[in-house]
């Protein structure tokens, strides 16, 4: 265990170093420059220019000014944003707790629905199965910003039952303001959990095993908890953290659409102000939660089936 | 003696694709308490679907007539929690012990999750009980096999740890299918005295499946011959070897290798063997039987008492005691004999 650990521990290390750099390297090579952004496109004299240059050490070799900004960074400086003048891990602080809100919220959305329908569809077969199957080719199809659009117009015009717009204020009503972009967010995932549910449920329910467990007498749900649903638990678990890590790159489109004051919206605002030193920062906590979650996922399956022996994986 | 099981022309059809396919046709057997039965007979003959619709495992869909009666109960008419006592009472050995038993679970959780969810027994005792029984089935360091995962162990092992967990429950029936078809032979030996020295302790009923007429003699108390889902024959184990009844027993007799002497072929049985849903009209071993007359093949055969044994076999009683006898070629003498 203490095995796994330390070597997932230096492969995570090694992956955001290399996820650092492309960041860092990728927002030097793009056009403009964050003086051109300060200066809003006039063309300022040449000392006020090495005045700027001196002070954001603009001027310092590209592996000098990374290694500074590495450094920093692994202490939790983040470094300035230059058009807002402000410490870029105050900013990512004041919005991160929306993102994984909003996260956390579709992940058991995520969870509970595509488990549960996937379940459903699996143990009944026939017209609920054929529904659920409806229901998830649907759900599969719909792209989180036509979701978005949909859920606002359906509940938020129509039905007037929840807010469109905006974080809201105080525990309950920031939950409302999240529900309809975690719905959105969560379409095609849940679809995916569904399906992938359903089939590791039938195909589970088929095993000998699970016979063996019925000839034994026990009651179908404890057979059903303890056997199907416990075995068909790795494959589920497994797409489940790789959804669940692809929603922290995805959540940007919907903070956007709901009005979000979130990490993935303000990353898409940086970006077009060329913030550079806040999309550097942004990028760098999802590639950190992105990993983690990977390193989680890997854990989870470990645990969930004992076959899978901790020290000697190679991957 | 009284019948623990009474299995009366029982028929189980199987939906396979859009049709019905027949695997059992009126098979009919008994067992008495504390007796072993064998069921001899080759693949797709129907010995495991016998089982199956005894222990009520066969899939969804599939039908079934005739009566299967266990310790005085109707056991098709079961359904709920009826049902599953009447599971529980009845412990099945699978044949293949690794896929038979849930892989990301200790076998501890496999050999007291009976006890702990149908009989409410504490954990602490439940797993000294397991430990116990894996004792009895030897396997050393109980302890440390109860915390081990399937993967961790053996085939036999396993198959052990499966014969210990079908006995923990107190069953009064034990079905056995196959159950050391899938170890090598010195295993199955051990597994087999195993199975044998337990059963006979606790003067427990079996319904012992097997291709293996041999070890099915060694065994059991009598054999039952299957043939195309039917039931062919019912004789006492030992009396099988020497005197069968139906020309099929004699064919599978005859078809076992020597031990003793160096056979220079082998002598297999002409034709394929057939499904219950492919078998001919009439007699369903006729197209391969040396002895079969025209009327064998237009007549449907039925179970009849032939001294201590049944026989699926209207010339059973003119052809008894020549079955095995190599000097006598079934050819036209014999038919002009019989006529």
């Amino acid at each position: 265990m203490l095995r796994f650990l330390l070597r997932r521990g230096a492969m995570l290390v090694a992956t955001l170093l290399v996820a650092s750099f492309a960041v860092y390297g990728a927002l030097d090579l793009a056009p403009g420059s964050p003086i051109a952004a300060l200066t809003g496109g006039r063309t300022p004299s040449p000392e006020v220019l090495a005045e700027l240059n001196a002070r954001y050490h603009l001027d310092d070799p590209f592996l000098v000014r990374y290694w500074n900004w590495l450094t920093a960074a692994v202490t939790g400086d983040l470094g300035q944003s230059i058009p807002l003048r402000e410490n870029v891990s105050t900013l990512i602080g004041q919005r991160i707790g929306v993102t994984a809100s909003l996260v956390a919220l579709t992940s058991l959305i995520i969870v509970v629905g595509g488990v549960g329908l996937g379940l459903l569809g699996a143990l009944r077969k026939g017209p609920v199965d054929t529904g659920v199957v409806l229901v998830s080719t649907v759900s599969a199809a719909m792209p989180s910003f036509a979701a978005a659009v949909v859920l606002q117009f359906l509940f938020g015009v129509r039905l007037g039952w929840l807010p469109v717009l905006g974080t809201g204020t105080g525990f309950a009503d920031s939950l409302k303001h999240l529900v309809l972009p975690a719905l959105a967010l969560a379409a095609t995932s849940v679809a995916l959990v569904t399906r992938v549910t359903r089939t590791a449920v039938r195909e589970e329910l088929d095993k000998e095993h699970v016979q063996t467990a019925v000839s034994r007498g026990l009651p179908w749900s404890s057979v059903v908890r303890r056997h199907v649903l416990r075995n068909a638990a790795i494959p589920i678990t497994t797409v489940v953290g790789l959804t669940v890590a692809s929603l922290i790159a995805l959540s940007a489109v919907v903070e956007t659409a709901f009005g979000l004051n979130g990490l993935g919206a303000y990353l898409v605002q940086a970006a077009l102000n060329k913030d550079f030193a806040v999309v550097q920062g942004i990028s760098l906590v999802l590639v950190v939660a992105f990993v983690v979650t990977n390193l989680l996922v890997d854990l989870a399956y470990a645990l969930l089936d004992p076959r899978v022996a901790l020290g000697s994986r190679a991957s | 003696m009284s019948a623990l099981l009474e299995v009366r022309d029982l028929t189980v059809r199987l939906r396979v694709g859009g049709s019905d396919r027949e695997v059992i046709t009126g098979t009919t057997l008994e067992i008495a308490e504390g007796e072993a039965m064998g069921l001899v007979g080759e693949s797709g003959s129907g010995k495991s679907m016998t089982a199956k619709a005894i222990a009520r495992l066969l899939p969804a869909g599939a039908g079934v007539e005739g009566s299967v009666h266990f310790a005085g109960t109707d056991v098709l008419a079961l359904s709920g929690a009826d049902l599953r006592r009447h599971r529980a009472k009845v412990a099945v050995v699978f044949q293949d012990p690794r896929a038979h038993i849930n892989p990301v679970r200790r076998i501890e959780d496999f050999m007291t999750e009976s006890l702990r969810t149908l009989e409410d027994v504490p954990r602490a005792q439940a797993r000294t009980r397991a430990a116990d029984a894996l004792e009895e089935v030897g396997i050393d360091d109980p302890a440390r096999r109860l915390r081990q995962f399937p993967h961790e162990l053996s085939g036999g092992m396993l198959q052990r740890v499966m014969i210990a967990t079908a006995l923990l429950s107190r069953p009064l029936l034990l079905l056995a299918d196959e159950c050391t078809t899938a170890l090598d032979v010195t295993t199955q030996a051990e597994v087999m005295a195993i199975l044998d020295d337990l059963r006979r302790d606790r003067g427990l009923s079996m319904l012992f499946i097997t291709h293996d007429l041999e070890l099915a003699g060694a065994v059991c108390d009598r054999t039952s011959v299957m043939y195309a889902g039917q039931v062919v024959e019912t004789s006492a184990a030992d009396r099988l070897h020497a005197d069968p009844l139906h020309p099929y027993s004699a064919a599978l007799v005859q078809a076992r290798p020597d031990v003793t002497s160096t056979a220079e072929r082998l002598v297999a049985i002409p034709g394929r063997p057939v499904s219950a849903f492919e078998a001919p009209s009439g007699c369903r071993f006729a197209p391969r039987c040396p002895h079969a007359l025209d009327s064998c093949r237009s007549t449907e055969q039925v179970l009849t008492g032939l001294d201590a044994g049944r026989v699926r076999c209207e010339r059973a009683a003119t052809l008894r005691g020549r079955l095995l006898d190599p000097t006598e070629s079934p050819t036209e003498s014999e038919e002009t004999a019989d006529a």
